[in-house]
């Protein structure tokens, strides 16, 4: 559950100065047998922190029968091959969770930045009788867990008969109480004389915030796209839950209900895997920037 | 020793606080900068809210002072039958128990391998970047794709962990099949996957600590252990703190990795079935949704104590 508790209000420093800077270096002035010590633990960690990922890698470029080699070979008998990712890619299963979780993932993503942009809006700037109860009750919203909600959910999406639908398995997703808080602590701190000067002009609310605020709150609305996104594709509790139609399923459910009938075609399996993570791995590489600064100003994103 | 006393203490006042902003309400400018038509701004949002938070929430604590099921369509009133049974359900108490066991097993490494890895970045040796990348792209990957990573890892006669172990000149261990090592291994999978990010929390804390205070340190003559131990770690507590919090909460959550790594199962001799666990079995395998409900509501219950402590031990600390 994302956190509204104290954040870190400071970013991390992303910027890759060209001498090392004496400020973000307390070890610096260490001496030399120091400093290597420190780059080899460094390097050990991240070494061992990727292994379990090179070690997928690998597997998924071998031929089946090199895979349950002993003692196992980093480089197969038989060569590498794109043998598995060819089949996974023809599986037809397989391209539409592929095509489901990017609907969804994307439907939730927008949908929940608009709703929570809006009512953070409407917090922040503007003035009405029950606004301090409705926001009191939203940030108390931080404090359910999702998991506690799924019987009465389930019970309720059968009985509104959207068990087995993208509205199922999306309109749940819609709820974040901890983004509106982000946003609206973000709005409060936008300076007031551009809408000011707007308002003296005519302008109304709504004009305002679609053409004033949020241009100006860009780079928040990116870091909570971004983490919206990543939950979203990452979600497997819920639509596990509300789906069965093996068409409607997202990817990761998907993979898990695959993985039995693979059997031991581990190639296969570490192909899919590694296909599903793709994505959000891309996105690390693209928006690493926006990424850590979401996880360090607001402290949100882990479920 | 006076000038890193002080030092600190200017960090502490001036420096970015840790502490988060209570928002703006300026009363003053209010005719120019408050803006009409709040209702409509945040009634999507509200709508949403309450149909699928608010609504749920009061209809499964009503369903749990009943007996509904799955597959009948009358319920009936049973008052408090369902929390006085699920308080002598051995169940609850194993799963609970598993749950808090996991917590605590989780918790620790997952802080301390946090902040020895921020620690680490923070010296500031070159390749920020793929540090970074390193440590939290793990914390990107579906859970799915996790949980099938780490049962090739884990498997028994061709995994990589065995293999290892046999290069030391260990024997194999059973990672998912030994009832000891069941938990064990959904920690080591926690671990692997969740680090990276109270990697970045330690990080941006990091970061924030100002030159000025290391400057004076070591004018002073506090060598790299000094520092470390007299400003930097101290400095950290208030992040700690948020960490630890966050942790907690979110370890006492444990199912996803759980469920999938053992199939459902539970694990062998079901060591490693989480509370969460026993709520989806007893309401979706066993189709009893209104104990389901009372299950989740006693645990919703532990949980916001735990949140209430925490926030009261972390406020009296800072005080």
């Amino acid at each position: 559950m994302a956190a509204v508790t104290d954040a870190p209000t400071t970013p991390v420093r992303l910027r890759r100065s060209p001498r090392r800077s004496p400020d973000a270096v307390p070890a610096l002035r260490s001496p030399l047998w120091v400093r290597a010590a420190l780059a080899t633990a460094l390097t050990v960690v991240a070494l061992l922190w990727l292994a379990p990922l090179a070690w997928a890698l690998v597997t998924s470029l071998k031929e089946e029968g090199d895979t349950t080699a002993v003692p196992l070979e980093l480089v197969p008998e038989n060569g590498f091959t794109l043998q598995a990712y060819r089949s996974m890619l023809s599986n037809d299963n397989l391209i539409t969770w592929f095509v489901n979780s990017t609907v969804v993932a994307v439907v939730v993503t927008v949908l929940t930045v608009a709703l929570c942009a809006s009512a953070a809006y409407g917090f922040s700037r503007t003035r009405f009788r029950g606004r301090n109860v409705l926001f009191a009750l939203t940030i108390a919203g931080v404090m359910v867990p999702p998991q506690i909600l799924i019987v009465p959910l389930y019970r309720q999406m059968l009985a509104w008969g959207m068990a087995d639908t993208y509205a199922g398995i999306i309109l749940p997703q819609l709820v974040a109480p901890a983004m509106v808080f982000i946003l609206k602590k973000f709005f409060d701190g936008v300076p007031n004389e551009l809408e000011e000067a707007a308002r003296v002009d005519g302008a109304g609310s709504l004009r305002i915030f679609l053409q004033i605020v949020l241009p100006l709150s860009r780079s928040i609305l990116a870091a909570v796209a971004i983490f919206v996104f990543i939950g979203a594709w990452n979600n497997f509790l819920w639509p596990f839950i509300i789906t069965t139609d093996p068409s409607l399923l997202t990817l990761p459910v998907g993979l898990v209900q695959v993985q039995s009938s693979f059997g031991v075609r581990y190639a296969q399996v570490m192909a899919s895997a590694i296909l599903a993570g793709l994505p959000l791995v891309v996105v690390f590489m693209l928006f690493q920037r926006q990424i850590i600064r979401g996880v360090a100003t607001t402290g949100l994103g882990g479920q | 020793m006076s000038a890193v006393g002080s030092a600190q203490n200017t960090a502490r006042a001036g420096g970015p606080a840790l502490v988060g902003r209570a928002g703006a309400d300026g009363g003053a400018r209010r005719s120019l900068s408050v803006g009409r038509g709040g209702p409509w701004f945040v009634l999507p949002f509200v709508l949403v809210y309450a149909a699928f938070l608010l609504w749920p929430l009061v209809y499964g604590l009503g369903m749990s002072f009943t007996d509904t099921s799955l597959v009948s369509p009358e319920a009936e009133f049973v008052g408090l039958d369902n929390y006085a049974q699920l308080a002598s359900d051995p169940l609850v108490w194993r799963t609970l128990g598993i749950t808090l066991l996991f917590t605590v097993l989780s918790t620790v490494p997952l802080v301390l391998v946090a902040l020895v890895m921020a620690l680490l970045v923070h010296t500031g040796t070159r390749g920020q970047w793929f540090w970074r990348f390193a440590y939290f792209a793990p914390f990107l990957l579906p859970v799915s794709t996790v949980v099938l990573i780490w049962q090739w890892l884990f498997q028994g006669d061709f995994g990589l962990l065995n293999a290892v172990l046999g290069w030391v000149g260990l024997g194999p261990v059973g990672w998912t099949t030994n009832p000891d090592m069941a938990l064990w291994s959904v920690v080591l999978v926690t671990v692997w996957w969740t680090v990276g990010f109270n990697f970045l929390l330690y990080l941006s804390a990091l970061q924030a600590i100002p030159a000025t205070v290391y400057e004076a340190a070591s004018l002073d003559g506090a060598d790299g252990w000094r520092r470390l131990f007299s400003i930097t770690l101290p400095l950290l507590k208030v992040t700690t703190g948020l960490v630890v919090v966050l942790q907690v909460l979110a370890s006492l959550k444990l199912f996803d990795q759980a469920y999938i790594l053992y199939g459902g199962s539970g694990g062998p001799a079901g060591n490693a079935s989480p509370i969460l666990q026993y709520v989806y079995d007893t309401g979706f395998v066993n189709y009893r949704l209104g104990y389901a409900s009372a299950i989740s509501y006693a645990f919703f219950l532990l949980i916001i104590v735990v949140a209430v402590l925490q926030a009261r031990l972390t406020s009296r600390k800072e005080s």
